[in-house]
């Protein structure tokens, strides 16, 4: 317990000590916010969708937190290149919680940084529908976070520069953002995107913080989170099985 | 009683082999020393006693544990300070004995008082609330040093601890060292480049070189061996005057073949 904690609190005092992180993660979503939501706005409008900014909120939301998320990834690359990983490997604890200590840690922070993503959508005129439903927002954001922050590990511990952890990233997050359901409404899509979405984790985080937010989903709240928490566990899962074979 | 069995260890890295069938015991409470020339592989088996790398054939018993099937029990028996450094630069140097003292579970109550002892030790206990990333070369490297003794295990690894710190910082830490080995039994595993340190501190010392072990000895074994009248003059009798490369990492591995691929030409 007190191994997962310690670490925990570490990742989380680091990103207390990098202010420029803080500012840069919130800086992409504000500029997505504001081009998208101001720019597309009128044309989603006057095509019979109602407020863009009030649906694109929760896409902006996850986005923030699906790059602070994945972010653990290039930490862990930096902790072995700094030789921190080793101290943390040949202690007398069991390797996987190490890894949910970390995790943990950065879905953690990636969470806080999801709800300063929150507050600007307010500032710039997002507003829920539903007060009660916070909480459940809050959750499938952290569903979010630890789906990227164990990916991000998955690929971290196979990973030994970050040239290629940065490649392998654009790669893999960009599409999973683009296609989720982020930045345009999942119904009437051709069928090939629409297949792509149905296969994609995150396009039923999304659903699921706009459904707790605004009350539209696609796919309803149950297959929401029945989906996005079966896939946190196989990628967790999966981090956690590559973290333990990491060797130095 | 051995706490550290070897036998016909081998490991290799795409062909090439770092270590090569070598087998030794230490004693339990004994002071060993590991020498041998930049790239002997000396690191990669201390990597391999301490589970960080698999090796490739060959049997290893830490405390009577297997570090392939039960790393968890050989984890637990050992302490090490790394050649490179390993600290957290983000952290302060209380917080990074404190995330060790945790890592390792010593109690509260002995922590606290320790991390103030060690810290006051290694002369640092005044900058104790500083980031580690302020620090220069020798004040990390004596903050590592702190750390690793924080806990006392039953195998205290050094991989070449001394490097850089100067002579006084040295003697305060072997000092420490040589009380925790008399009192608790603790058996130190280290290597080192300054020979007179070997001499001093080792009970008995191996020498390793291209991977193999070439003598096994105490000090003074070691020079009747050689007709020499020194450790020094004893270790390049063996090892020979050659100034070895290390290859330390990938890139540095791929100038290596590059400059073999172009030497073709």
């Amino acid at each position: 317990m007190s191994t997962i904690y310690i670490l925990w609190l570490r990742q989380l005092k680091k990103y207390s000590r990098s202010r420029a992180r803080v500012v840069a993660q919130l800086v992409q979503p504000l500029l997505f916010l504001v081009a998208f939501g101001f720019g597309f706005g009128p044309v989603f409008e006057r095509a019979g969708n109602g407020s863009y900014i009030q649906y694109l909120a929760s896409g902006i939301i996850a986005q923030s937190v699906l790059f602070t998320a994945a972010f653990t990834g290039a930490e862990l690359i930096w902790d072995k290149q700094i030789g921190f990983l080793k101290e943390t490997m040949v202690a007398p604890v069991p390797r996987w919680q190490i890894m949910l200590g970390r995790t943990l840690g950065g879905a953690t922070v990636a969470c806080i940084q999801g709800v300063m993503a929150f507050l600007l959508t307010l500032l710039v005129g997002f507003r829920p529908t539903s007060l009660l439903m916070l909480p459940a927002g809050l959750f499938f954001t952290f569903l979010i976070a630890l789906f990227f922050t164990s990916l991000g590990t998955a690929i971290g511990s196979k990973v030994n520069d970050m040239q290629g952890f940065q490649l392998t990233m654009n790669f893999l997050i960009m599409p999973i953002f683009f296609l989720s359901g982020a930045l345009f409404p999942l119904d009437g899509l051709s069928s090939g995107l629409k297949a792509v979405t149905t296969f994609n984790p995150l396009a039923y985080g999304i659903d699921g913080i706009r459904g707790s937010l605004i009350g539209v989903s696609h796919f309803g709240l149950p297959s929401d989170y029945l989906v996005l928490g079966l896939t946190v566990l196989a990628v967790f899962g999966i981090g956690n099985y590559l973290f333990r074979k990491i060797q130095i | 009683m051995n706490i550290i069995e070897v036998r016909d260890l081998t490991k290799r890295f795409n062909g090439l082999t770092a270590v090569d069938g070598i087998s030794f015991e230490v004693e339990k409470g004994e002071i060993f020393a590991f020498l041998g020339p930049n790239g002997a592989g000396k690191s990669t088996t201390i990597k391999i006693l301490t589970t960080i790398l698999q090796p490739s054939s060959g049997q290893v018993r830490i405390n009577g544990h297997d570090p392939l099937k039960d790393p968890d029990a050989v984890r637990r028996s050992f302490g090490i300070v790394f050649q490179d450094p390993s600290l957290d630069d983000d952290l302060t140097a209380l917080e990074n004995m404190e995330l060790h003292g945790v890592l390792y579970k010593v109690p509260a109550k002995t922590r606290r008082p320790r991390i103030e002892m060690l810290l006051k030790l290694v002369d640092l206990w005044d900058r104790r609330d500083d980031q580690a990333k302020t620090f220069s070369g020798g004040m990390k490297r004596r903050l590592e040093i702190a750390r690793g003794l924080l806990h006392h295990p039953d195998i205290l690894f050094l991989d070449e601890p001394t490097l850089g710190l100067d002579p006084q910082t040295r003697n305060h830490m072997w000092n420490y060292i040589q009380e925790i080995n008399r009192r608790e039994g603790m058996t130190v595993f280290f290597t080192t480049h300054y020979m007179e340190e070997a001499e001093r501190m080792a009970g008995r010392i191996v020498v390793i070189d291209h991977g193999k072990i070439i003598a096994l000895g105490t000090a003074s074994e070691l020079k009747e061996r050689t007709a020499t009248g020194s450790l020094e003059d004893a270790f390049l009798a063996l090892t020979g005057y050659e100034i070895r490369e290390e290859q330390a990492s990938g890139s540095d591995h791929l100038r290596a073949i590059g400059r073999a691929f172009g030497s073709r030409k």
